[in-house]
């Protein structure tokens, strides 16, 4: 098969978005993330399909020369879902924004999750209604005023790390839009996971939120308030990788190796593959200002898949049935002979 | 008293008792008996929306309607030959579908004090106070005579109590002359694998009941209807409309070659299709039960553009849920599904009972100029043949389908002549074929000249690589908000609907002249009951009747124009009607209408008929 690059993947399309959204680098990581994915599991272009609900990163369909379904707002969860089922050979690619995924689709979302069907999920998190002009979101900060709460909300606002592990998703991601690398690697994770993987893109909108992540993504402030995950290593961060994590037996704190007799042995080393829930939750619920803000593959575990499990299901009972074709259904039970 | 054997042309009993009474399954057991035997026959069960409401309440009582006959017997009956009312509540919702010359047999040891308090009845008379006084009363004590029966068999007393049904269908047996070997082999078959020390206390239940009606002098004639002559000669089976339609849907599946996927959400009264495609993994139909009803839809849309035969399942306020989703299958062009088993509606409305009262949704119910096809399906074996054809122009029209079923139709059960596949037309799904040229572009909203239909590119396909979804699109699939675009896509979507009538049956005459001074027209499952009715009238009238909705038939005109006025016959305030009056302003439409949650009967109908003929 010849190799695919991330031009086989751009479509003919002018790309809408404003200028400084953050949409316009995952997208790119995006169509550099497949042909990486195509090559470690040969797949071909054809196999891809991506799918979105409405709002202004479910434009990305349009972007990406796949085949491709916008479709109507909160449901793509649910149109990605029939896609994967009726045809799992196909690799299903979802692109959806917080107010489509967790307010209007939430039910479609948790649930997809709870089946854990194999899809990917790309949630772009800007906190902000863009394409209705700037109303607060199911993720905007408490007090966030916006044209629709002009004093301030007065609602919390869902971590979708905890909705996803609440709903014992088996991967869960974040990352912030100007990662471009990590945003890659997490992709690439996301696809070879066998199961439902959302991965949370943390994004600017330049017009009704911008700096809203300003703290994760200030070259100044991000080392101290984030932490980039990775597998296997130990979980230090700050500017000069002086601080790290600790579980004290009651909860993950935040120490400065050398201090306090805390030595580089005492740090977590990050395990995105155990079956312990609770330590993901932990990582993923972590904010400032005292803790930083988990980036990278938080959590990604082996289970069965909704799609497995159709398939599974039906070889079984076909092997066992003699009804093979419809007259045999029609002729099946109790019947009898007119002469 | 000289026994006497009387023979009759038909007869209708109706099995009424507590919810969990198991009077469905009594009204079941002898409607497959007779169908077996070879009788016309035609069911209808009617029960309440609780599962178990309180026990001896009127609202809590079910009831199984069977009409047998010696010839075609095209509805359950309007009144009853025989009630069975298991007690007080049970007599007092099915009295009034007493015929004069009815029998009524009742439990005796059920006409308590607490039962009749709990039924309503102010006097101790329950007989008189419903003016029933004068029918053939049997007060037969079936509960002692059930524990009496069994009282050497070891059971619990909830045990017995549940072989009371077996009594009163052994009662039905004698007084109708029918064999109880069928009703030996359903026992045995049932309990064999779990509780095989149930089949023979109930088949000595089952014995007492018949030897019991034997023996009393109340019951002085006993009945037999012969098996009809009218019925064509091969296998025939039992089926009711919500089965008929799984089926003729994973006929369609087979015929054309696409995988079938149902999405659906449980609803009443449409689950049992869900359940029934569920049970059929062997023939490759994937069953998903959704978190809500627009899940389900969405789905389906979804196994839709994947290349599967999609379907969606529901019933009225479902039907509400799914609008925007089938704007999408609209705007997308992609086949789907949705069958609306109709029920009672406003809102939650009757949940299970009948009415036609989901067309206007079904025509109009959608944001935006959305047409869909809609067909309905008009008996409960017709249910096969209905979805098969909206599965069929879904297909090969590249649009969403709605068939709409009913209540009535999907709990009803009719005797079926088993057709064989080879009988049924492939489905040709209009898939691309071959290779684009090189550098050219799959256009994917390209229509053929003639139909109007797009091409099919199912995801997998190599350099077919398109995208659809809601928003508006060039025939190149591009985004266009251009004005000329959208006015022509809205026209040509329409059109291609409309030219969905080329390929769709003429309207018949199904009874009467060609012209004259009256038609009558139904849709859907008035069908037995308005035939049945012409059938009474005799001459003078004429009667068509619509299977296919949008598009109508394409001689639905010339039809409608060599009669002076058509009757208008539909369960809800006349929307057929309306619909019919917009498109054809010159004809004279009349209007017969009921919105009760029932059936017509005939005898309406034929009253309704006489003052216009």
């Amino acid at each position: 098969m010849a190799t695919l690059t991330f031009k086989d993947f751009k479509s003919d399309q002018e790309v809408r978005w404003c200028p400084g959204c953050g949409d316009h680098a995952v997208l790119a990581a995006l169509q550099r993330a497949l042909p990486k994915v195509s090559q470690a599991l040969d797949y071909a272009k054809e196999r891809y399909v991506v799918v979105s609900g409405i709002g202004c990163s479910s434009r990305l369909p349009y972007y990406m020369d796949t085949y491709g379904f916008h479709s109507i707002h909160g449901r793509a969860t649910a149109i990605s879902t029939g896609i994967k089922v009726a045809n799992p050979w196909l690799t299903v690619w979802q692109a959806c924004g917080d107010g489509d995924a967790l307010a209007i689709g939430g039910n479609h979302f948790i649930h997809a999750i709870r089946r854990n069907i194999d899809i990917n999920i790309i949630l772009f998190n800007n906190q902000i209604y863009g394409l209705t002009k700037g109303q607060y979101s199911p993720t905007s900060k408490l007090g966030a005023i916006t044209k629709t709460s002009p004093y301030g909300t007065v609602e919390h606002p869902f971590n979708p790390g905890s909705l996803v592990l609440g709903a014992k998703g088996t991967f869960f991601a974040r990352s912030l839009d100007v990662e471009l690398k990590l945003n890659e690697e997490i992709m690439t994770a996301a696809a070879l996971h066998d199961g439902c993987a959302v991965m949370e893109m943390l994004t600017n909108c330049v017009i009704f939120n911008d700096g809203a992540h300003r703290s994760l993504s200030d070259p100044e402030l991000k080392a101290d308030n984030t932490i980039v995950l990775r597998q296997g290593e130990r979980m230090i961060f700050g500017k000069n990788r002086e601080k790290g994590l600790i579980y004290d037996g009651k909860k993950i704190r935040v120490v400065r190796i050398g201090e306090g007799g805390f030595t580089e042995d005492d740090i977590l080393i990050h395990d995105a593959h155990t079956d312990n829930i609770g330590i993901h939750m932990a990582l993923a619920d972590m904010k400032g200002p005292d803790y930083p803000v988990a980036l990278g593959v938080i959590r990604d575990v082996k289970d069965i898949t909704y799609d497995d499990g159709v398939r599974d299901q039906m070889k079984a009972v076909a092997s066992k049935s003699s009804i093979q074709c419809v007259d045999d259904l029609l002729n099946s039970g109790s019947t009898w002979e007119v002469l | 008293m000289k026994h006497k054997v009387i023979d009759v042309k038909d007869v209708v009993i109706r099995f009424a008792g507590d919810s969990g009474d198991g009077m469905q399954l009594t009204g079941s057991l002898f409607a497959d008996m007779s169908a077996i035997y070879g009788n016309g026959l035609s069911t209808f069960p009617d029960y309440p929306a609780e599962i178990r409401a309180p026990h001896g309440t009127v609202s809590g009582v079910s009831g199984f309607q069977v009409h047998i006959g010696n010839s075609d017997v095209n509805t359950p009956g309007d009144f009853c030959d025989l009630l069975v009312a298991m007690n007080p509540a049970a007599l007092k919702a099915n009295a009034k579908w007493c015929k004069r010359t009815a029998m009524i047999l009742v439990d005796q040891d059920a006409f308590d004090e607490a039962g009749m308090r709990k039924a309503g009845f102010k006097t101790d008379n329950p007989f008189n106070e419903l003016g029933v006084e004068d029918r053939a009363l049997v007060v037969a004590p079936i509960s002692t005579l059930t524990r009496e029966s069994l009282k050497d068999s070891g059971m619990d007393n909830k045990a017995v109590s549940k072989c009371k049904n077996m009594f009163t269908l052994g009662v039905a047996c004698y007084l109708y002359n029918r064999p109880l070997e069928y009703i030996y082999q359903y026992l045995e078959k049932k309990f064999s694998k779990k509780h095989p020390e149930m089949i023979e206390p109930n088949k000595k239940v089952l014995n007492d009941g018949y030897n019991y009606a034997a023996n009393i002098q109340a019951i002085a004639n006993t009945y037999t209807v012969e098996p009809s002559h009218n019925l064509k000669k091969g296998r025939y089976r039992n089926i009711t409309g919500n089965q008929a339609t799984a089926w003729g849907l994973l006929a369609a599946s087979e015929k054309s070659g696409l995988p079938l996927f149902c999405g659906s959400y449980p609803i009443t009264p449409a689950t049992a299709i869900l359940e029934e495609l569920a049970i059929h993994k062997n023939l490759g139909a994937k069953t998903l039960q959704a978190e809500d009803e627009i899940a389900g839809i969405c789905t389906a849309i979804g196994a839709a553009f994947a290349g599967n035969l999609a379907v969606t399942t529901t019933s009225g306020p479902g039907l509400s849920l799914k609008s925007e989703a089938m704007g999408l299958a609209v705007m997308a062009e992609l086949p789907l599904v949705v069958v609306d088993v109709q029920r009672g509606g406003p809102s939650t409305g009757l949940p299970t009972k009948t009415e036609q009262s989901d067309l206007n949704q079904a025509l109009y119910g959608r944001n935006g100029e959305c047409p869909m096809a809609v067909i309905a399906a008009h008996s409960p074996a017709h249910c096969f043949d209905a979805a098969f054809q909206a599965a069929k122009i879904a297909v090969e029209h590249m649009t969403p389908v709605i068939l709409l079923s009913e209540g009535f139709l999907g709990n009803g059960s009719e005797p079926w002549l088993i057709p064989a596949m080879k009988d049924y037309p492939e489905i040709k799904p209009p898939f691309v074929r071959g290779l684009l040229e090189d550098g050219a572009r799959f256009k994917p909203f390209e229509r053929d000249p003639e139909t109007l239909v797009r091409r099919w590119a199912v995801p997998g396909q190599k350099g077919f690589e398109h995208r659809v979804g809601g928003l508006e699109k060039n025939h190149a699939g591009v985004l266009s908000t251009d004005p000329q675009n959208h006015e022509q896509m809205v026209s040509e979507r329409a059109r291609k609907v409309e030219l969905i009538s080329r390929d769709i049956p003429q309207l018949e005459i199904l009874h009467g002249p060609a012209q004259g001074k009256l038609l009558v027209i139904g849709w859907g499952g008035t069908y037995g009951h308005i035939l049945s009715a012409v059938h009474e009238v005799g001459e003078g009238v004429s009667y068509a009747h619509f299977d296919y909705i949008n598009p109508l038939p394409a001689n639905t005109e010339k039809v409608f124009s060599s009669f002076e006025k058509v009757l208008v016959c539909e369960l809800n305030s006349g929307q057929f009607a309306d619909y019919l009056r917009a498109r054809f302003p010159k004809v004279n439409f009349i209007k017969c209408n009921k919105i009760q949650g029932q059936p017509f009967l005939v005898g309406e109908l034929v009253d309704a008929i006489n003052k216009e003929k």
